[in-house]
């Protein structure tokens, strides 16, 4: 990148859409599921059809709440409003929202470095069916017909709104990775981008450090991954640095990211805003959640994925970026297991950073585990013989020792292995005075030697360690 | 021709007709053939139908006189014919609204009211007529062509619910069911020489009733007498899951309350509602009202409830405002009406200019303004701030009465063509019936004598939410007082 972040700050805010991973839609009883025939998750009001009314999901309200609070944010009396607009995929030409007073009002995430993003409001409002444009450029202007599907339509949306808080493609990413992980851990959803699940609009401005104001922004659409969300977060922000510095005024609008060409292109501009012509949704009346339900939804919340780090820096002394990884990948419960009976806690970590990707990995007994690190810190086994033990650990579980054994990994005691050391010395003055000399060549030749003679049971850093120890204190000078 | 008297002369004959049936006495199905009859005699002229379902009412009719032969109760309206106003979803049954828009579309499904009606053993003989999406007082709008007054075809049965308070005027049905966003179930039912409810916002499921201002709207019905549509808002009302904004309880029990009379109560009459702009006939006949109910033990007093006077005018932002965002839906994109164009956008466009009407145009252009950033506060917002206002005023005047009496129209029926010219002079003769609809109270019309051109004038009672008990009790003696 050739964005000079000394003088230039790049200023992201991020609204996420999530699809709350309810039973039935936002308003209607039919079924909300990914997938399936065309237009056959539908009913009268999912095809707005006169006379159809809609009903709150009761289910939806409380993943809503689930959110809001995961995110630190109040609970409020919210009012649903009708957004006005004519689109074929929206069935009634209006999509049923929050507009001035969201479920959920002010909010904060934390990210794994410690840094707090704010969060505007998280708000519920219904999904869209999906058109597909056939023919002409393939947009509704010039298509030879258009098709819909109204399975979608009707399926409860979370719209989270993040302040502009994030300052790089990174942290952008850290924040979207961060969000769906407490979206998962409430249950709200299945986090999957790939299928929609989790919708990303990215709203880009640029300034130099130390001003005041903020730029124009210009909103992106179509992030359909993280990478995406970065790429597009880097190359928007240099257009718009490029664009400055040729003198040029940054025209709000809406872009699209393409994927392929690695590039935003304009939508449509954004300098009139459109007017939905929001008003009270009258078939609705207000919600206001009981105190009771939301403490109990309080109460129901399992442990978030910041407190997970947190408590796992604490119990281990591993660094927020080690335990991001391991609570990322759910092995933090395991560490904690595993140090309960007794683990070494810097082995526990390692491993679970460098050797646990297998997804398998959850399910390893955390006291064999705990063992295993052990029979690592106290050198019973080499570390390449500790990662094939522990690789098999993971796959078919067992007793450590008894896995050591079935391979032959002995336990080499120090004595043992100190009078090998000796021996060889004593028969290769030769190339123990060019070891004394610091031949870096050499060290390999005494290593393959002990090797040979403890038929491989020995650790190599452990024999180099001993090999030092022996120099004379006047070569070492 | 059918002379207003010998309307109500008919009394309380749906409860003639379901005790009969019931009992077994008579066949529903000799019952739906007389009307039919009646209908197929006069329809022609007074066009209170947009679909007589003349099969669907034989069907039904002979699986109620099953029900009796096998010893089980069909329901209090076994046999009864209905007539249902065409913006009430029918399942398998066409549902206009009696615009061209809706070309086409049949329901997949019964409105509520309609559900509830068929258990409770009712017929439905047809689809009635009615302003084009419930927009209009004089059923003049309907793309169908007007619905004339039984009691003079020369008048409008006014509107929107025309179709439904001609068809049991003239005999076609004995209750109805109408819709009434401002006054369109009151107002044809004064016209026509009806009785007409409008019950409290949330007693009677929107579910099926397809919407015109839906924080208005509420479904009701038509009848010869006071205790016919008290029966039929028992049936109808109560709580529906289905609908959000309804009430979670049973409709006020008001069939035990109708011989209750009025002693002791408090009646109001409103005094905006006695002067300017309304007919010296009229007048005439809610005073004799008022003396009326004053004779029956009540203490009468005029009232002063000042915010109405804005009704009109928040009336106009309100219902409009909703209605454009309501009629959004129809685009040509899923059912209804489609004119075919090149592309996506010119097709919602054509589909719309050709299946509206002009009234229809109007309110939607109208409440799309109101709702424009800019406007908002100015236009709906204020009009909802008069909303609370008129909410208050009726409040503190129900502090003091139990129920309020109007006219329920400035004026008796008046001839074709008479104010289709100007909107505003139509619109004005809601002026009595609207403000009930901003408060969401109820609010009924009881036939009330003759004015001087010969035709019904109709009184209307007023009662705060969820008042229908004390409404009732005032109408079933205004309705005695006149035997």
């Amino acid at each position: 990148m050739s964005i000079d972040l000394d003088v230039w700050e790049i200023v992201i805010g991020l609204e996420v859409h999530t699809e709350l991973a309810t039973r039935t839609k936002l308003f209607c009883a039919a079924p909300n599921e990914f997938g399936g025939e065309p237009n056959t998750n539908i009913d009268p009001l999912t095809l707005g059809l006169p006379g159809s009314l809609p009903v709150l999901n009761e289910q939806a309200v409380e993943l809503a709440i689930r959110v809001g609070l995961a995110l630190n944010c109040t609970i409020d009396r919210s009012v649903f409003s009708r957004k006005n607009y004519f689109y074929p995929d929206q069935p009634t030409n209006y999509q049923i929202s929050q507009f001035d007073l969201p479920i959920n009002g002010e909010g904060w995430l934390e990210l794994p470095s410690g840094k707090v993003i704010g969060i505007e409001r998280a708000h519920l409002e219904e999904d869209t069916g999906k058109s597909t444009h056939v023919g002409g450029g393939g947009r509704i202007h010039d298509a030879t017909y258009s098709l819909v599907d109204y399975n979608r339509a009707g399926v409860p949306l979370l719209e989270i709104v993040g302040r502009p808080d994030l300052r790089s493609g990174d942290e952008a990413r850290a924040y979207v990775s961060e969000l769906r992980a407490i979206l998962v851990a409430v249950g709200a959803s299945d986090g999957k981008m790939e299928e929609g699940s989790l919708r990303v609009d990215c709203n880009v401005s640029v300034r130099r450090h130390g001003d005041a104001e903020l730029g124009t922004r210009c909103e992106i659409k179509n992030i359909n991954s993280l990478r995406s969300l970065g790429r597009a977060v880097d190359y928007e922000a240099e257009r718009q640095i490029d664009m400055i510095l040729a003198g040029e005024r940054i025209e709000q609008q809406t872009r699209h990211w393409n994927e392929d060409e690695g590039r935003t292109l304009k939508l449509r501009s954004k300098e009139q805003a459109d007017d939905y012509r929001y008003f009270p949704e009258p078939d609705l009346v207000d919600l206001s959640p009981s105190q009771e339900w939301i403490d109990r939804v309080r109460a129901d919340l399992p442990i978030l994925p910041a407190a997970r780090r947190h408590r796992l820096c604490e119990q281990s002394g591993a660094e927020i970026a080690q335990a991001a990884l391991i609570v990322e990948r759910g092995l933090d419960d395991l560490c904690l297991a595993a140090l309960s009976f007794g683990a070494d806690p810097s082995r526990t970590i390692t491993h679970a950073e460098h050797n646990l990707s297998d997804p398998k990995a959850v399910e390893l007994d955390p006291e064999m585990f705990a063992k295993l690190t052990n029979m690592d810190a106290q050198g019973t086994l080499s570390s390449t013989q500790t990662k094939t033990v522990l690789a098999e650990l993971v796959q078919l579980g067992g007793d450590p020792a008894a896995i050591a054994d079935t391979h032959g990994f002995k336990a080499m005691d120090s004595g043992e292995l100190d009078a090998v050391v000796d021996q060889l010395i004593a028969e290769n003055p030769e190339q123990w005075q060019r070891f004394c000399e610091g031949d870096p060549k050499i060290s390999g030749f005494f290593v393959g030697k002990v090797m040979k003679a403890t038929q491989g049971q020995a650790d190599g850093k452990v024999v180099t360690g001993l090999l030092t120890e022996r120099i004379p204190t006047t070569a070492k000078e | 021709m059918t002379a207003p008297q010998e309307s109500s002369a008919a009394g309380a004959a749906a409860l003639t007709i379901a005790a009969s049936v019931r009992s077994g006495e008579r066949s529903a199905l000799e019952v739906v053939k007389e009307h039919l009859e009646v209908i197929g005699q006069r329809e022609t002229e007074v066009h209170a139908f947009n679909l007589v379902t003349t099969e669907h009412a034989l069907a039904a009719a002979t699986a109620v006189d099953q029900l009796v032969a096998q010893g089980e109760d069909p329901g209090p309206l076994a046999g009864v014919p209905v007539a249902i106003k065409d913006n009430l979803c029918t399942r398998g049954v066409a549902t206009t609204c009696s615009s061209k828009i809706l070309e086409g579309w049949v329901p997949p499904y019964d409105a509520t009211v309609v559900t509830r009606l068929a258990a409770a053993g009712a017929i439905m003989v047809g689809k009635t007529n009615m302003d084009e999406f419930a927009m209009g007082s004089s059923t003049e709008n309907s793309a169908f062509g007007p619905t004339r007054n039984p009691h003079d075809l020369g008048r409008v049965p006014g509107g929107s619910s025309g179709g439904s308070a001609a068809a049991v005027a003239a005999g076609f049905a004995p209750i109805s069911l109408g819709s009434d966003t401002g006054g369109s179930i009151r107002q044809p039912a004064a016209l026509c020489g009806v009785v007409g409810v409008k019950p409290t916002y949330g007693t009677v499921s929107r579910l099926g009733l397809v919407a015109f201002g839906s924080s208005l709207d509420q479904v009701g019905p038509f009848a010869n007498s006071v205790a016919e549509a008290a029966l039929v808002c028992e049936v109808i009302g109560g709580h529906d899951p289905a609908d959000s904004t309804s009430i979670p309880q049973a409709f006020p029990a008001v069939s035990e309350h109708l011989s209750d009379g009025v002693a002791g109560m408090r009646i109001g009459l409103i005094t905006e509602m006695m002067g300017e702009g309304i007919a010296p006939d009229v007048a005439l006949r809610i005073r004799a009202a008022a003396e009326a109910l004053a004779a029956a033990g009540a203490e009468v007093e005029e009232v002063s409830v000042p915010a109405v006077t804005y009704g009109l005018s928040a009336y106009y932002l309100v219902a409009p405002a909703e209605a454009s965002s309501n009629l959004s839906r129809y685009d040509g994109v899923r059912y209804g009406l489609r004119v075919d164009a090149p592309t996506t956008g010119e097709m919602m466009e054509l589909t719309r200019t050709a299946g509206f009407g002009d009234e229809v145009k109007r309110r939607i252009m109208l409440g799309t303004y109101a709702l424009s950033a800019g406007y908002y506060d100015a236009f709906y917002g204020t009009a909802l701030k008069v909303r609370t206002l008129i909410r208050r005023d009726f409040d503190q005047a129900y502090e003091r009465f139990d129920a309020l009496l109007s006219p329920t129209s400035p004026t008796t029926a008046f001839a074709f063509g008479d104010k289709t010219a100007d909107p505003m002079s139509m619109y004005l003769n809601d002026v009595c019936t609207i403000a009930t609809n901003l408060a969401g109270h109820p609010a009924m019309s009881v036939p009330y004598g003759l004015g001087d051109d010969g035709m019904p004038v109709g009184a209307q009672v007023l009662a705060p939410a969820l008042g229908e008990v004390a409404m009732f009790r005032v109408a079933a003696v205004l309705e005695g007082s006149l035997a």
